[in-house]
Parts: structure tokens; sequence; C-alpha cells
């Protein structure tokens, strides 16, 4: 289907270049980076690879529509320059996405390459491309925005507010990004951990939105400090962007989960990552993981919280209700849990939690499970085995059984719809929500639950709503050149 | 830039201090009931205490601590002019304040500090008010005169008898539910052991009562469910859906050996070597 020349007329493509890691029993002992990211003669070789097909298939793959060959081709021809341009006109972010986005199942999996061999290792490009950026060129001047081009608020400052904060200060509004917490950066500060995304890294890009002359107001909590009626009527924002994430842990409501050293991932994570817990007492906050830890669920959050509780100093084990095959997790973060020693138990359904008279978890009492017919997820579904139950002894357990919308600003807000999930019903296209002017995207409306999706959702709105603010009658819009 | 400068400080009891502090959002926001997050410095915890009093003209808010632990301490530190580094507000649902009749307002500890604001509510609303403070002694004690004004009936009850009735605050309150009188509600605010024993009473004599929870919580805005609480079975995060309940539905035996999760971290920050150790780094 996709047509393609090659600069280079050869049969045979060189092979992809692995990403370097730090080995297993060394990263192990600390937070610090796992991936450690291309050197140049690896990226130049595994740019080199790339096909710079002229009708592209990996670019409609990646959410925020970056010109993939271009940037790769630039990094061929050594002008990295040329190829942090290219990503940053599309991607505020890159050096995030280069390590956190499922690239095999975005511009990878459509790369050419990859229907018959490996697919260019994109991502890796990426972060390097990124990386190259942070370490020779400054960060750019402060933009100031004109004083009289509209405001505008965007209400979280993860990937998804971040992106729209970055899009609409580009289109030339003024942008306030309001965050609840004390550091901006949402899930990629209070989520995941630094051995996957360093934090300086994290600075850097923020500041970098910064610097388009977006202003960050922390400890704002929309909903309660300010209603998002005060926004647009009081305080005079013209549009907002609402990209509040889905920070509500949900539990299992199995017996015994109030007890003590029973964590939802997001209170596990969020001690250690926001708030340095693993420095503890240096950094006020405790964390206390013993030396048995379970985690209970599969996806990334659930290897973030056990590749965390390994570095904690902890036996880690996952408890899993189907097999490994049906772990939602991306590939790569399961094999690095595995091989750092996290234990996987496979076909294990949560009973309750059993404790001591202290009231400190002891045990996860669990049901031996085996695969049944798919059900609508296209999963197998677990069914119990019957007189299977067990108990696995545990000093913490952490629930990672996915995260619902926040309702703090749903409810402040009774004009905002929202579906039967907690999640803000939007136009597909546009973002809008059910008040005009207000649009949302990322995991408070939909159910990607990746970083790269909220950055695709927020993209989209912030065209939709350059397109809304400049089609309100009798005002002057102040519009940039989209770079 | 929201700036929270600390704009007067006053001693209110020798452990007990009262902070203002700037911040202008909270101060037209909060409501009695609800609570801040603040957090000292880059190190610090976040730390949730009640708002005691704001003034929207002013733009300040006024908290009240007891410096019991390592970052009350440090707060109790600070001085006019210096700044909190950040502060979060308000939150947490406000008190369901309405005229329930004849009330009785029961606070022990730095919990008077808490009350105030609700017995500010409550007495607007137009309820008759009686109101019990408890304190270890009777130099514990705060805002005596400021709730005295607001109440029909007044009483003290100190561990030690340095002041009004020697005993527990159970102790007036068992005399007041049994003189007779009818009590339409109750709100009581203090330590744990305080709030259980008086909703066993009030529970006894079949008077709502309202306590005012303070679990162990990290972002407070429903994000870590730290704060859990069992509340009529159910589990209840106190961030969002509290962090008052009827205190008649509150499991507090597991509300206390939650709140103990951190003791040792909690001792090990008091421990003089830390301070030693910090300024030697420093």
């Amino acid at each position: 289907m996709t047509e393609h020349t090659t600069t280079q007329k050869k049969p045979a493509r060189a092979p992809r270049n692995p990403l370097p890691r730090r080995e297993p029993d060394v990263r192990v002992r600390d937070f610090q980076e796992v991936a450690l990211g291309f050197a140049l003669d690896a990226a130049l070789a595994e740019a080199k690879r790339c096909l710079r097909c002229k009708r592209p298939s990996c670019v409609p793959g990646c959410p925020v529509e970056i010109n993939i060959p271009e940037f790769i081709s630039a990094v061929a021809d050594e002008k990295f320059e040329d190829a942090v341009r290219a990503l940053k006109e599309k991607n505020a972010l890159p050096a995030v996405c280069g390590r956190v986005c499922p690239q095999e199942a975005q511009c990878e999996a459509a790369c050419v390459l990859g229907k018959k061999g490996e697919p260019v290792a994109i991502g890796a490009l990426e972060r390097f491309v990124a990386d190259w950026e942070i370490g020779n060129l400054p960060l750019p001047e402060a933009r100031v925005p004109d004083a009289d081009a509209p405001k505008v608020a965007v209400i979280g400052s993860g990937p998804g507010g971040l992106t729209a904060a970055a899009d609409l200060a580009r289109y030339g509004y003024r942008v306030t990004l309001f965050e609840s917490l004390h550091a901006p950066g949402g899930v990629l500060r209070y989520g995941i951990p630094e051995f996957r995304l360093p934090r300086d890294i994290l600075d850097r890009e923020v500041e970098y939105v910064r610097r388009l002359g977006v202003e960050i107001e922390t400890n704002t909590l929309v909903g309660s400090t300010l209603t998002l009626d005060e926004l647009m009527n009081g305080e005079g924002y013209q549009a907002a962007f609402i990209a509040a994430g889905a920070g509500l842990p949900y539990f299992l409501h199995i017996p015994g989960e109030n007890l003590g050293g029973v964590y939802s991932a997001n209170e596990f994570l969020t001690r250690i990552n926001l708030m340095k817990a693993y420095k503890f007492p240096e950094y006020r906050t405790p964390i206390r993981v013993g030396k048995r830890v379970l985690v209970i669920g599969g996806g990334n959050v659930a290897m973030d919280s056990a590749r965390s509780a390994l570095r904690l100093g902890a036996e880690s084990t996952l408890v899993y209700r189907r097999t490994r095959a049906e772990l939602p997790a991306r590939a790569e973060e399961v094999e690095n849990a595995l091989e750092e020693g996290v234990k996987l138990m496979e076909l294990t359904i949560p009973l309750r939690m059993v404790g001591d008279e202290r009231g400190h978890v002891t045990g996860l009492e669990c049901q031996r499970s085996e695969l049944g017919e798919p059900d609508e997820s296209g999963r197998r579904r677990p069914v119990p085995v019957p007189d299977s139950e067990f108990i696995i002894p545990a000093d913490t357990i952490v629930v990672a059984v996915s995260q619902a919308p926040n309702p703090l600003l749903a409810r402040s807000e009774p004009r905002l719809q929202t579906n039967k999930w907690g999640k803000l019903i939007v136009n597909a296209e546009t973002g809008e929500t059910s008040i005009p002017g207000v649009f949302a995207g990322g995991d408070i409306s939909n159910d990607a639950g990746t970083v790269i999706a909220a950055m695709g959702d927020a993209k989209r709105a912030a065209r939709a709503m350059h397109a809304y603010l400049q089609g309100k009658p009798s005002r002057v819009v102040a519009v940039g050149n989209g770079k | 830039m929201n700036r929270f400068e600390v704009t007067s400080k006053r001693l209110l009891a020798p452990t007990v201090t009262l902070l203002e502090v700037t911040a202008p959002r909270i101060a037209r926001k909060a409501r009695a009931g609800q609570f801040i997050i603040l957090r000292v410095d880059e190190q610090g915890e976040r730390l949730p205490l009640t708002v005691a009093d704001r003034n929207p003209e002013k733009g300040t808010i006024t908290i009240v601590f007891q410096a019991v632990g390592f970052t009350t301490r440090q707060l109790a530190e600070m001085n006019v002019g210096d700044t909190i580094r950040d502060l979060l507000g308000p939150l947490g649902k406000p008190t369901e304040v309405k005229n329930y009749g004849r009330v009785i307002c029961a606070a022990g500890g730095v919990g008077i500090a808490f009350m105030y604001p609700e017995i500010k509510a409550f007495a607007e609303a137009g309820n008759e008010l009686t109101s019990v403070l408890a304190a270890r002694g009777k130099d514990l004690l705060f805002f005596v005169d400021e709730i005295k004004a607001l109440s029909k009936e007044f009483y003290i009850a100190t561990d030690d008898g340095s002041l009004g009735h020697h005993g527990l605050v159970t102790d007036v309150l068992r005399k007041l539910l049994e003189s007779g009188t009818r009590y339409d509600y109750c709100v009581a605010i203090g330590p744990l052991p305080m709030m259980r024993a008086t909703t066993a009473l009030t529970k006894e004599f079949n008077v709502p009562t309202l306590v005012s929870l303070d679990p162990i919580m990290v972002d407070g805005t429903g994000m870590c469910g730290g704060c859990r609480v069992t509340v009529g079975g159910e589990t209840k995060f106190a961030c969002v859906d509290g962090p008052e309940f009827d205190g008649h539905l509150v499991d507090f035996d597991e509300l206390a050996k939650r709140k103990r999760t951190f003791f040792e971290e909690e001792q090990c920050l008091l421990d003089p070597q830390l301070e030693q150790l910090k300024q030697e780094k420093a």
C-alpha cells in the first residue's frame, strides 16, 4: 500500500540497534534511569535504516503528528538542530515521549520496515534528539504573550495540559496552566517513576513550555480554589481545556483493604515520586515496604509499583488474574520488571487481605483461576478454581487496578456532562464538552490511558479552541504562525 | 504567583500556635469544616490543617496547630514575613450548617481551634449552643472568651482540674444529657479517643453527632486514598467525602490503627540526631 523510495539501494537492511540499558542487578539498587539512550554512532546507524518513505505510514501512527521521516533524516545527515526543530514543531515534550510512549503500538507498528523485519527505533531516536537538544542547546528566551491576547485556561499540568498549553501559547494566546499539586507535570511527576523519566528531564520540558509564554499556577484546585465558572466569567478566560486526568484510584472492595500497609498505586507512587519518600528522612514523607510487597494488577502502573518496591529493598511480586500473555502493560516494561527480579504470580485472584492485631497487613488470601472464554475486552476471562484458596504472606500490598477521573471538578460544575464512569462527554473531533468554549482531553475523557493519547487529544483540542476563538465574533485574536 | 506569607503569629498556649497567612482565594472560599494542605519547604511533607478562621477583606486565613511533630515544629518556628512554600485549599466538604435547635459543641485540645468556625456558623444559623471545651490543663485552653460569647451554656473540663470540671469532656456531656434537656445535635472535634468516647455517649442518648477526622493524607484531593475510613460499612475518602462524618457510623478502631502506620517514622523525624545531620549537610 505505502509506496516508498530508498535513497540507498541496499537489498538487506542493517538490524535494528538495541537501546542500551543498565544491568538489572545494578539498576535495581537506585532510582536512576534504566534505559541509557543511543550513543552517536548507534543513532546515526539507526537513522540510516529509515527508508524515508514518500508517503510515510509512521506519521499517521503518531497522535501528535510528528514528521518522523523529516526528523530522522536530519539525524542521518547529522543536522541535529534541524531534527530538534522538526520534533518540537509538533511535540513540546519529545524527551518525555521518547521515553514513555508505547511506540511499538503506534509509529513503529506502522513502519514499513516492520513488515518484513524490525521497524526503525523511532522512539529511541526521538529521545536521542531530545537529549541532544538538552545537552547542546540553551532553553529559548522566555516569550511574553501579547497583553491584548485572549486568555485561555488549561486545567491540569500533565502531558495533555502541557501539550495544549504549549500549542495555545504558540497560537498567541495568554495561557495559564492550573495544577492542584505543588509541582507541575501531573502523572509524569507523581506517577511515572524517575527510573523511567528522570526529573531533571521533566523539569526541563516543563520549563520549555513555560518559556513559550505559559504561566503555571500550582496549588490551585480548579473546582474548589477557583471554579470553572469563576475562571470563565470572573477572571476573563475565554476558553478552557480540562486535562485533569484519572486521579481517582479504584480499590477491589475486598475485606481487609483498609489495613495498614495497603496502598493504592497512586498513593504508593505519589509518596515515592512526588514526595521522594525513598529519600526519607531527608525528605519528610515516609514509606515503609517491609520484606515482601505484593502488587495487584498487570498494567504499566502495576509494573512501576512493583519495580519501585524492588528499589526500596523488598521482594516484589505481581498478582494477576490472567497469564503473562494477557498483561496489559507494555511488553518492554514487563520484560524490564521480570529481569529486575519482579515475580509474576499468574492466574491468581485476590479474595481478602489478612492482618495482625495492630491492624497491619500480613498476607493476601487468593484463589487460583484458569482461563475461560474471551470476555468483551477480547481477553480470556479468569475463572476461579473451587477449593484452591491459599495465603501469600505480605508486608505491603499495592492495589494497581486502574483509576477513574477525579469527580471533584465535574461535581462543582453541573453543566459538565459525564458518562457512567465519570468521564467527561466530549465531541470526538474537537474535544468540546457540554459547555461551549470548554474542551477536554486525556484520561478525563478518553479510555486510552497513555501519555501520548492525552497529548494527541490536547493537540486536536488546541486547534479546535483556536478555531472557536477565531470564530467568535467581535474579537481580534492575535495569531502566531503555529511554530 | 501565589505567595503564602505569614502576616501574624500568636502563641495560644505553650505548644499551640496561630498563624495568619496570606491566601486570598482560599480566604474568599473556605467554609466551616474545610481544610488546607501545606508544605513548609522543598523536603517537606504535605500537612493537612483545618481552616480556623478567614478574613476575605485582608485575604488571609488562620491556621492553628500544636507543635508535636516535625512539620508542626517547623511551622511554629516561622515568623511574620516568612512564607510557607505551598498551600492548597479549601479542601473537603463544608459543614452542613442548619438550624438544628439545641446543639452541643464538644472540643478537645487543639480541636478547639477547629471548632471555633463551626461555633460561629452554627450560632449564625440560629442554633442554641452548649459548648464544652476540654484540655489537659487550663494553660492549654484558648478562644475561651470568643466561644463563651457565642454559647448559651458554657463548660470547661481539664484533666488536671486546674479549671472547670476535674475530668473528661464526657463527664460533663453525660451530666448534660442526663439532665433531661433535649439536645438535637452534637459536634465533636478533638483527639480521636475523645471523639470516640463522645460518639459512644451521644449514641446512648440518640443525639446525632458530627465528627471531624484527620487521617493520614497525601494529596488531599481524592487522588491517593490514604485517608480512607470506614463509615457505615462503606469506604470513604476523608479528603473529599469528609473530613466530617456521622460519628455514630465511623469505625474509630480501624482509623486509630491506620493513623499509627508511620508512627516509627514520625518518631525518627523527631530524633535530635536528625537535626544535627541536617545542619551538617547544610
